[in-house]
């Protein structure tokens, strides 16, 4: 189709209004106040498919992508069976190229089963069609075993995705360990379980000089050794979640605050509060304090982050609907996560351009894969309230149900064909021009 | 005292006004003085079932709901859940689907779990009262903690109260701040940093709470103190290196305690380890207030048990 | 709004009742009074010091708070304020005047009985009240009455007292008559 007076944003962050073609086709739409986006790449999805159909599957989770903006998603290999064979990843590719969502790009387990004591034969795997290797879920505890994975992955010309975590010292932990969780009574994940594993992980990547991707970096200490590691010239990249630029540990405590927005009845007798210790607030690394909000977003902006990645991970009620410690980890982000960032945006936490490139260019870079031609238009004003039936994944697993976001994905195009489609807008648009 | 007791749960006592606390205080009082009738027993919850829903051992504060609740002449239904039910597959939404269907009016729960009593209130219709729920909250006993030193030294404003041990994994210490701080009280928590909240220790601690890690300093001219259990498990955890060391550099000695105000009482809240947090010298002292507080938290639960009764009423 | 008793009536009142439960059992020393709160614990205390100026004798004084043997509690939006009840005698075997400002439905007195009575075993309980305004709907009637007076059973008899309320005055309000 083709959108007059649509405001296009490239790869780069460039923007020009004007007439810009969208997919295959010539229809003209009405594209005035309405945003045209590169097609958006998500590093970090859990799709769940095998094993956990009824957390996700490949095609939800693939539609769910579409209906958040995302038109290629990098599928964690956290599956059951993990995805540590040549035929399991030939046949996750074949289900996603059926299920005419968003594109897949499968990455696989960097140990056996994940079970972090034997290398996955990863070169193999890269040949089946493995982007990254990944044992995300869980780190890989044995720095040894660490260090052949990466050279191995070299060889392979595949980037390392680490969950970087010391799961010694984060223990038990539940939720970020500050001033909410003493007053909430639960056990503490210390920052530094999470600053001590990235330490280790970019000092083993400097020895071998392979590439590591760390995951959803989220605390400041954490977002300065990335720096740091950088600027030594290391081959390090690194991704942060929607999750952790917008929420803070105060969630789950109750607080439906954004991190951006003003504190509302600091004296006592407190405002109205959600209800405290809602298992769709626990999630790995957790929920952090405002300073680790304004890191990442510096980081972002300097360019230390190369990639906003949503660590989508739906789960089943029936792994929620428990006591906060005996939850699963893990938010279900994939559809709200772009308008979160568009808000955080409007509240002047980033630019525009910086989130655009890290949603696109970015990944891309990480991955090392030239951009497509897929494309997204976006209403930035359209509201929406966040609801179970609003969500297409399976999991319904976010902290956000029931607040009202603005900023909706329209229509996303894929391979030149539009595969998801608001079914009202386009109804709209073609009216409204007729009018005129 | 026009004042009224608008809540549907007790959960905590974190966001309560000090009129609430001091309206159940109140209530607390005409309470005790029931119980001090020949006949201990009202009619008041008449016809009203309350379920004793313990799924953590604890026969101190069950029989003490359980008394407070017959003193009331509600009905009472003892349920107890064991780690074999959960090993059966059986989840906290099973049992709070089970505690549905039966129907009883105010729920008292106690769960290891933090924030499980949030879980259940919000998928029961009854009232819920939270009986301990973790390290989070234990606010019947913070209630009865304040009760008790309130008769003791009357208003609470501008007292200093000392809790010695185990802050972190106490939800007793959290229940008493978040009762003695609204009412005036200032708190000074001491014990091993290891076994105190790192935020707590590092400038965050709640408005009115500051941290003293010499126990003999925070006593001084101290107004009360609550020591807490030390349970045995902290040394395997690797939290301190031995008992006795703990009893050595934080337990409570008479010598200790003489550090503060004259007359100033000794609580706890029970089981005792003497010999560990507390020295059996002050334990049965003078200055003990510890069998005190049993009656009291009788008292304070027959208070919010009679508080919550119309609420549950109306949701039943 | 009428004033049904003055200052004085509530006075005089008062003096007559005195006089009259000392009539009734003239064995001074069983009796005791017991006033239901809010307003009966301070007529009953009234009473004891005109027991004494007459017959120079202080009988037994306690005050009763009959909340937790109400019928209604669970009709009520939020559970009524408890106030301590202090009976700091045995009642056994004392004949217990019971003193409330009005008798109405009697569902009150009812409560009371049903308190007193946990107490110990009184050799009798009597009852006395300022005004008695009809509509019993329980079988209780009063020993010892200040004034009958007749009224609708919407009508609000509302009972001042120096002690709470600034001065003595019993006063009638009618209820609006729904057009």
């Amino acid at each position: 189709m083709i959108l007059t007076n649509v405001t296009r944003i490239d790869a780069d962050g460039r923007s020009s209004t004007g007439r810009h073609q969208a997919g295959s086709g010539t229809e003209t739409v009405d594209g005035s106040g309405l945003l045209l986006l590169p097609g958006l790449i998500d590093l970090h999805a859990h799709l769940r498919e095998p094993g956990f159909e009824e957390s996700e599957t490949i095609a939800t989770g693939a539609h769910a992508a579409l209906r958040g903006g995302f038109t290629t998603v990098c599928a964690m290999p956290n599956t059951q069976p993990a995805m540590d064979a040549p035929g399991l990843v030939a046949e996750l590719t074949a289900r996603a190229r059926v299920a005419r969502g968003a594109r897949v790009l499968p990455v696989a387990a960097i140990t056996r089963g994940r079970a972090g004591h034997e290398l996955a034969d990863l070169v193999e795997l890269a040949a089946a069609g493995a982007v990254a290797f990944s044992d995300d879920g869980d780190p890989v505890d044995d720095a040894r075993l660490f260090r052949s994975a990466l050279e191995y992955a070299r060889g392979a010309g595949r980037p390392v995705f680490e969950h970087s975590q010391d799961r010694v010292l984060s223990g038990r932990g539940v939720m970020h360990e500050g001033a909410v969780s003493a007053d909430l009574g639960l056990a503490g994940l210390s920052p530094a379980a999470e600053e001590t594993a990235i330490a280790r992980d970019i000092a083993i990547a400097r020895a071998t000089g392979a590439r590591l991707h760390l995951q959803h970096v989220s605390t400041a200490a954490g977002i300065d050794l990335v720096r740091s590691a950088k600027a030594a010239g290391a081959s390090v990249t690194c991704e942060v979640t929607p999750h952790h630029l917008a929420l803070l540990d105060e969630w789950v405590a109750g607080s439906r605050r954004f991190a951006w927005e003003p504190v509302r009845g600091a004296s006592p007798p407190q405002a109205p509060r959600g209800v405290p210790y809602d298992s769709a607030t626990k999630v790995n690394p957790p929920l952090r304090g405002e300073a680790d909000v304004r890191a990442l977003w510096a980081g972002l902006a300097d360019g230390t982050v190369d990639a906003i990645a949503t660590d989508h991970a739906p789960h089943a009620s029936i792994r929620k609907d428990v006591e906060y410690a005996e939850a699963a980890f893990g938010i279900s982000g994939i559809e709200t996560a772009l308008s979160v960032l568009l808000m955080a945006i409007d509240a002047r936490m980033g630019e525009l351009s910086v989130v655009v490139r890290a949603l696109t260019s970015g990944p891309a870079r990480v991955l090392g894969l030239a951009l497509t031609d897929d494309a997204i238009v976006v209403d930035p004003l359209r509201e929406w309230t966040v609801s179970v039936e609003a969500l297409a994944s399976r999991g319904k697993n976010t902290p956000l149900l029931g607040r009202r976001l603005r900023g909706r994905v329209v229509a996303a195009i894929v391979d030149g064909e539009v595969r998801y489609a608001d079914p009202a807008w386009k109804g709209a648009r073609r009216a409204e021009a007729v009018a005129r | 005292m026009t004042a009224a007791f608008a809540r549907r749960h007790v959960l905590a006592t974190d966001d309560w006004s000090r009129d609430e606390i001091e309206l159940v205080m109140d209530q607390g009082a005409a309470m005790l003085e029931v119980l001090g009738r020949p006949i201990r027993r009202t009619p008041a919850l008449r016809g009203r079932t309350v379920v004793l829903f313990f799924a953590e051992a604890s026969t101190r504060t069950r029989v003490s709901f359980e008394l407070a609740a017959k003193a009331l002449s509600a009905d009472v239904v003892n349920i107890t859940t064991s780690g074999s039910s959960v090993e059966k597959g059986e989840t906290l939404l099973d049992t709070v689907r089970t505690l549905q269907a039966l129907g009883g009016d105010i729920l008292v729960m106690r769960h290891s779990a933090s924030g499980a009593p949030y879980f259940v209130a919000d998928r029961v219709s009854g009232a819920v009262i939270n009986a301990g729920d973790g390290w989070h909250a234990h606010p019947t006993q913070g209630l009865l903690d304040a009760f008790t030193l309130r008769a003791a030294l009357g208003d609470l404003a501008g007292k200093r109260v000392v809790i010695a041990g185990d802050v972190m994994h106490s939800r007793v210490a959290r229940s008493d701040i978040h009762t003695l701080i609204p009412l005036g009280a200032s708190v000074t928590l001491s014990g091993p940093p290891t076994l105190m909240p790192l935020a707590w220790r590092c400038g965050q601690a709640p408005a009115g709470v500051s941290y003293e890690p010499d126990l003999d300093r925070a006593l001084e001219g101290a107004d009360a103190v609550i020591a807490l259990r030390l349970q045995r498990e902290r040394q395997e955890a690797g939290l301190l290196p031995s008992l006795r060391e703990y009893a050595h550099v934080w337990g409570l000695t008479e010598e200790r305690a003489s550090r503060m105000r004259p007359g100033a009482p000794v609580l706890h809240p029970g089981p005792m380890n003497e010999g560990v947090e507390i020295e059996a010298a002050v334990a049965h002292g003078a200055r003990s207030l510890i069998e005190r507080q049993v009656t009291n938290g009788v008292a304070m639960r027959m208070a919010l048990l009679y508080l919550l009764a119309p609420a549950a009423e109306v949701a039943a | 709004m009428t004033t049904l008793l003055s200052s004085d009536d509530v006075r005089r009142a008062i003096s007559r009742i005195a006089h009259e439960i000392v009539e009734r059992d003239h064995d001074t020393s069983r009796i005791a009074l017991v006033g239901i709160r809010s307003r009966g614990d301070m007529l009953a205390k009234r009473l004891r010091e005109a027991i004494q100026k007459n017959e120079g004798i202080l009988v037994p004084l306690g005050a009763l708070d009959i909340t937790l043997y109400r019928d209604d509690l669970t009709r009520v939006g939020n559970a009524p304020i408890v106030r301590t009840t202090e009976i700091g005698f045995p009642v056994d075997d004392r004949v217990v005047v019971l003193v409330d400002d009005v008798l109405f439905t009697g569902r009150t007195v009812r409560a009371a009985m049903d308190a007193l009575v946990d107490f110990g075993r009184p050799r009798a309980i009597r009852l006395a009240v300022l005004v008695d305004r009809g509509h019993r709907e329980l079988p209780i009637r009063a020993d010892f009455v200040g004034k009958n007076i007749p009224t609708q059973p919407t009508d609000d008899v509302r009972v001042h007292l120096s002690e709470g309320d600034g001065r003595d005055e019993v006063e009638l309000v009618r209820a609006a008559v729904p057009a």
